[in-house]
């Protein structure tokens, strides 16, 4: 094998690792400021995804140019994100935040199942895909071997801003501050005048709103079906898990990890391809149980 | 839509004048049909039932089987299959099926045709592929009302052999599961034997439902095969088809792919020309001989009046099923004097049973595995329609490419002669408007 099939193999795990990443990031951040599991997470990602598609595909339908799907794309994010994120939010999780954990989980799950029912009410159940915007970005050559500038360059470049984004919005904002606040003490940030309530409600908006952006730029790549949101839960708690739930640059090592691994599985052992985001969860967890990037002393976020 | 309603008023009517006819029959013939209502497979599932209702409908109106009207109950094979079982069960118990179609997967089928025998109940297995069912097991209730994938398999390698004879190297992309490793197995057996000397340069089994190909289509990029065969289905087989095309991979190999007849109007102007596909048997709605004809107009016009597309191969296999099962009662009720048959009785009726699809003739053999023709052939665009369409297509009749009976797959696969690829009983047409 010839090393430069190592670089494409790389090149292929980073987009797809970036998609993961903005899904799992997501899902970290909600449980690190909230501390809840939230599998309806996945269906955040779905919904984001099928109303892109939708989007785009009435766009391109209208005449009007592909490129006003990125534009389009963080409006849709940003809607889902407040509009079934703050509604989830508002209406059950902030019930329950007392409650044990196995209800919790049990909550967020049922909240999955529903919306993945009524993502078939509303958009079917036959695939659809909008590649319009992937297209329309065209394709550049890396040793011999074409790739879509939209999956090399643009997913990558998205991923790449959110993690440095969120990193300022933490550490540099009032406001991410406050979040960092409730994470460690919630009983004191409240008594320093801090709104508890709101932090969280913005929080799980932010959350709701990144895995919505994956989906809408999976949206151009991939085909959208029922189940898909499953898909994605299930490779972004892998991620959450290996990372340390709670740490945003560590979900995106762990993204990266587990994009890279899988790609490289596809060249030297194609039948461990299922097989590696665990195996890489499972390795990390032995050696270091709280996740990559957890030690005692740190922030949560 | 009222004419049917007055036929079926008219037939109801009719049957309450003969009591002496009705005493013996049932008030309505309770179907339960398996199909998939949920997760990925509803891409076939939900056009099955699509058809199925329109189907029964219009036989109802003509009357039923027998003069009894049909009613069908349906059972969500995404469910998982325990839940299956269970609804099948209480599907044929508690609501009185006396017939089941079941199912879509493989794996449904399996494990469907013990509980029909332990029930009594006459399964249909309307869409599953397996050829493993009726060559490994005996099933005295169960009966395919259309090929196994060996006919599907077998044809397929034979138009690829014709289509492009010289071909060296050949790389797989198929979905992990029982389909997708069972259908390469009978692949790559008969390639054996029709031309071992060429290369398998990779054998690709992404996850089941993976939103990603991108790695396996940079290999397949940088091996360069001569023909790439994948036996995906539904949102797997667009997302590969698109991210392959938008990298131009599909222009680089020839791409085999078998099931794409049901992905051909949602791949729009994706899919190029010179793809070679198939849709698992003989149905098409643009079929050469057939597509002309009254039921297939009608069939056509009705189903995409109600669902907003042209029918994909659930829906004729569905149409197979309930048209076999009308046949089968007619058959039984035929020995019986007119009589309401039994159950065993209908069964029985299947064995040699010869009926017409909408796109040919199926005859089901003496182990109840069903002989149907298989139709192949390359896309090409043309400007009828926004999306590509059969052309340089090949009927290969289901008695030449189906395994003898007695004889597994696996084993008729590996010592097939290459004579087959250029018997005379295969038919060829173009595209025609």
């Amino acid at each position: 094998m010839p090393p430069e099939m190592l670089l494409l193999a790389a090149l292929d795990g980073l987009a797809y690792g970036s998609l993961i990443f903005l899904v799992a990031v997501g899902l970290s951040l909600i449980f690190g400021v909230l501390g809840v599991l939230n599998v309806a997470h996945g269906s955040f990602y779905a919904i984001g995804a099928y109303v892109a598609a939708a989007g785009v595909l009435a766009l391109t339908g209208m005449g009007l140019p592909p490129w006003l799907a990125f534009p389009f794309f963080i409006v849709a994010a940003v809607l889902v994100g407040v509009i079934v994120g703050g509604l989830v939010e508002t209406l059950l999780l902030r019930r329950i935040y007392g409650k044990e954990e196995v209800l919790q989980l049990l909550v967020t799950f049922a909240v999955f199942m529903i919306l993945e029912d009524a993502q078939k009410v509303v958009f079917g159940v036959q695939p659809y895909f909008a590649n319009a915007p992937m297209n329309w970005l065209g394709t550049i050559e890396v040793f011999g071997i074409f790739y879509t500038q939209y999956q090399l360059i643009l997913i990558p470049t998205v991923a790449l801003l959110v993690l440095v984004g969120l990193r300022l919005f933490l550490r540099r904002t009032a406001f991410g501050r406050a979040i960092v606040a409730v994470t460690q003490d919630r009983d004191a940030a409240t008594a320093m005048g801090i709104d508890a309530t709101r932090v969280y409600l913005i929080t799980f908006i932010i959350g709701a709103s990144l895995a919505a952006l994956g989906g809408a730029l999976s949206s151009a790549t991939t085909s959208l079906t029922p189940g898909i949101g499953s898909g994605m839960i299930v490779l972004s708690f892998a991620v959450a898990a290996t990372a340390g739930l709670g740490r945003i640059e560590g979900a995106a090592v762990a993204a990266l990890l587990i994009g890279l691994g899988r790609s490289v599985a596809v060249y030297f052992a194609p039948e461990f391809d299922v097989l590696i985001p665990y195996l890489i969860m499972v390795a990390v967890l032995l050696i270091k149980p709280e996740g990559l990037f957890t030690t005692v002393q740190t922030r949560k976020v | 839509m009222v004419r049917m309603k007055w036929a079926a008023a008219l037939a109801a009517a009719a049957m309450l004048g003969a009591p002496a006819l009705a005493q013996d029959k049932p008030k309505e013939l309770v179907v339960g049909i398996a199909t998939f209502l949920s997760g990925p497979a509803s891409v076939f599932g939900v056009p099955g039932k699509n058809a199925a209702d329109l189907l029964i409908e219009e036989l109802n109106a003509k009357g039923g089987v027998l003069g009894v009207p049909v009613k069908p109950v349906y059972v969500d094979e995404g469910a998982g299959t325990n839940q299956l079982l269970s609804e099948y069960r209480r599907v044929a118990q508690e609501q009185g099926a006396q017939v089941m179609f079941g199912a879509i997967s493989s794996g449904s089928c399996n494990a469907l045709a013990p509980v029909a025998e332990d029930l009594k109940v006459v399964n249909v297995m309307w869409d599953c592929g397996t050829q493993t069912i009726f060559e490994e097991g005996k099933w005295k209730y169960s009966v395919r009302t259309q090929a196994h994938a060996g006919a599907e398999m077998m044809s397929t390698l034979l138009y690829l052999m014709k289509a492009k004879p010289d071909f060296k190297t050949i790389a797989v992309v198929n979905q992990d599961y029982a389909w997708g490793r069972e259908s390469w197995a009978l692949f790559q057996a008969g390639l054996k034997a029709l031309k071992p000397d060429v290369k398998v340069v990779a054998e690709l089994f992404p996850k089941f439902g993976a939103p990603d190909f991108s790695t396996e289509i940079t290999r397949l990029s940088a091996l360069r095969p001569d023909v790439v065969l994948s036996t995906s289905w539904g949102g797997d087989l667009d997302t590969f088809v698109q991210q392959a095309a938008a990298r131009g991979l599909l222009k680089q190999s020839t791409f085999v792919l078998p099931l794409a007849e049901s992905s051909l109007e949602r791949l729009g102007n994706v899919l190029p020309e010179g793809v070679i596909i198939g849709g698992r048997g003989d149905h098409y709605w643009l079929h050469p001989k057939h597509k002309n004809s009254p039921e297939m107009l009608s069939f056509v016009k009705k189903y995409k009046d109600k669902t907003g597309v042209y029918p994909i191969y659930p829906t004729f296999h569905m149409a197979q099923a309930v048209i076999g099962l009308a046949k089968a009662y007619e058959k039984a009720g035929q020995a019986t004097g007119g009589k309401w048959p039994s159950k065993e009785q209908v069964i029985a009726a299947f064995e040699g049973l010869e009926f017409k699809s909408l796109t040919g003739t199926i005859s089901i053999r003496s182990d109840h595995q069903g002989l149907e023709d298989q139709l192949l052939g390359t896309t090409k665009r043309v400007p009828d329609y926004p999306f590509a369409v059969y052309d340089k297509m090949a009927l290969y009749p289901g008695k030449l490419v189906t395994t003898p009976l007695g004889e597994k797959s696996l084993e008729w696969f590996a010592k097939v002669k290459p004579e087959l690829v250029t018997d005379t009983s295969i038919e060829t047409f173009d595209y025609a408007k």
